[in-house]
C-alpha cells in the first residue's frame, strides 16, 4: 500500500506552472504568487543543523545578491519546523558571521515538498532530497536539479543556469554545453529547407546549417 | 519578517509598511519601493496587515484602516 502512495506522487514538469502553496517560513506566511512577476529558486534541504546543508545555506546566502542582480529570489524548505529554522539561521550567523538573508519554509505537513516531489523515499522517507526548482517571472518551472543526500550543490551552475535562461528568454536563443555569460549562443535550428538555406548565407558561425552560433 | 507579532502588534517592519500606506493608497509595488523590500515581502505584509484589521485593499492598492492609523 505504502509503495502504490508512493508512486502517486507526482512530480512538476518542466514548462508547466509551479505548484501553488502557501506556507509558514522564517519571514511569515508567504504564497507562491507573492513572488509573481520575478524569478523564483525553490530549493530544499534534508534537515536543518546538518553538515553539507549548513556549508549550502552560507553558499546560497553568498550567491543571494548576483541572484538579486538578475531579479532572482531565493526560498529554501524542509520539513523543520519555524523554530528550528530560526535556530540554525541564528547559529550559522553566530559561527560564521553569514546572515541568511531568504526565507526558508517550514513545511512540517510535507505539503509543498509532496507537491514539489521533493521526497525521494529510496532517499530517505522523512527528509527532503536537495532539490532546486527555477520559476520563471510566469511562475513556469523552467529548470529542476536533484541532487543526493550526500552531495552538496554548485552554485556556480545555478547562476550558469539562471544567465542561461534569462539569455534565452530576452535573446530567443539557446546556449551550448558549457556556457558562459559573454560566449556565443546559438541560433535556433531552422525548421524548412528554405530558411536552411538562407541561414548559411546570414553570416553566423556554422558548422553546418543546423549548428550554428552568434555573438550577442 | 512578518509584520503582526503574536500578540496582535505591528513589529518594527510592520510599522514601516504602515508608514508608508499613511502616505496615501499604495500598490504592493509602490509600497516595495518607499519600504525598500522585496515584492514578495511587500504583498505577504499587506496581506497580513489586510487579515488584521489594519489595512484594507481595493483594486491591488492598499490602505490603512482606522484601527491601523491609530497604531502609528
Amino acid at each position: 500500500m505504502e509503495e502504490v502512495k508512493e508512486r502517486a506522487i507526482s512530480l512538476p514538469r518542466l514548462g508547466e506552472p509551479a505548484p501553488a502553496f502557501e506556507a509558514a517560513t522564517t519571514h511569515g506566511v508567504l504564497r507562491l504568487e507573492d513572488f509573481k512577476g520575478g524569478w523564483l529558486i525553490i530549493f530544499s534541504h534534508p534537515a536543518d543543523f546538518t553538515p553539507v546543508c549548513t556549508t549550502e545555506f552560507i553558499a546560497f546566502a553568498e550567491i543571494y545578491p548576483e541572484l538579486q542582480k538578475r531579479g532572482v529570489e531565493l526560498l529554501g524548505l524542509s520539513v523543520d519546523s519555524v523554530s528550528s529554522h530560526i535556530a540554525w539561521v541564528r547559529n550559522i550567523e553566530e559561527k560564521t558571521g553569514v546572515k541568511i538573508p531568504f526565507p526558508v519554509i517550514a513545511d512540517l505537513s510535507k505539503e509543498v515538498s509532496l507537491a514539489y516531489g521533493m521526497i525521494h523515499p529510496g532517499q530517505s522517507k522523512t527528509e527532503t532530497v536537495r532539490c532546486v526548482f527555477i520559476i520563471d517571472p510566469n511562475q513556469i518551472v523552467r529548470t529542476i536539479l536533484y541532487y543526493p543526500l550526500t552531495t552538496g550543490r554548485n552554485m556556480d551552475e545555478i547562476l550558469r543556469i539562471v544567465d542561461a535562461l534569462q539569455t534565452t528568454d530576452k535573446n530567443a536563443v539557446a546556449t551550448p554545453a558549457n556556457w558562459r555569460p559573454g560566449d556565443m549562443v546559438v541560433v535556433p535550428p531552422p525548421n524548412t529547407q528554405e530558411m536552411a538555406e538562407e541561414r548559411v548565407k546570414q553570416g553566423y558561425e556554422c558548422v553546418d546549417w543546423y549548428l550554428c552560433k552568434k555573438k550577442l | 519578517m512578518a509584520c503582526i507579532s503574536p500578540d496582535g502588534k505591528p513589529t518594527e517592519s510592520g510599522i514601516k509598511m504602515m508608514r508608508a500606506l499613511q502616505l496615501g493608497m499604495g500598490s504592493p509595488e509602490k509600497i516595495a519601493k518607499e519600504v525598500g523590500v522585496p515584492l514578495f515581502k511587500a504583498r505577504s505584509s499587506l496581506r497580513e496587515l489586510t487579515q488584521a484589521g489594519l489595512a484594507v485593499e481595493e483594486d491591488n492598492k492598499y490602505e490603512l484602516t482606522e484601527e491601523g492609523a491609530k497604531l502609528i
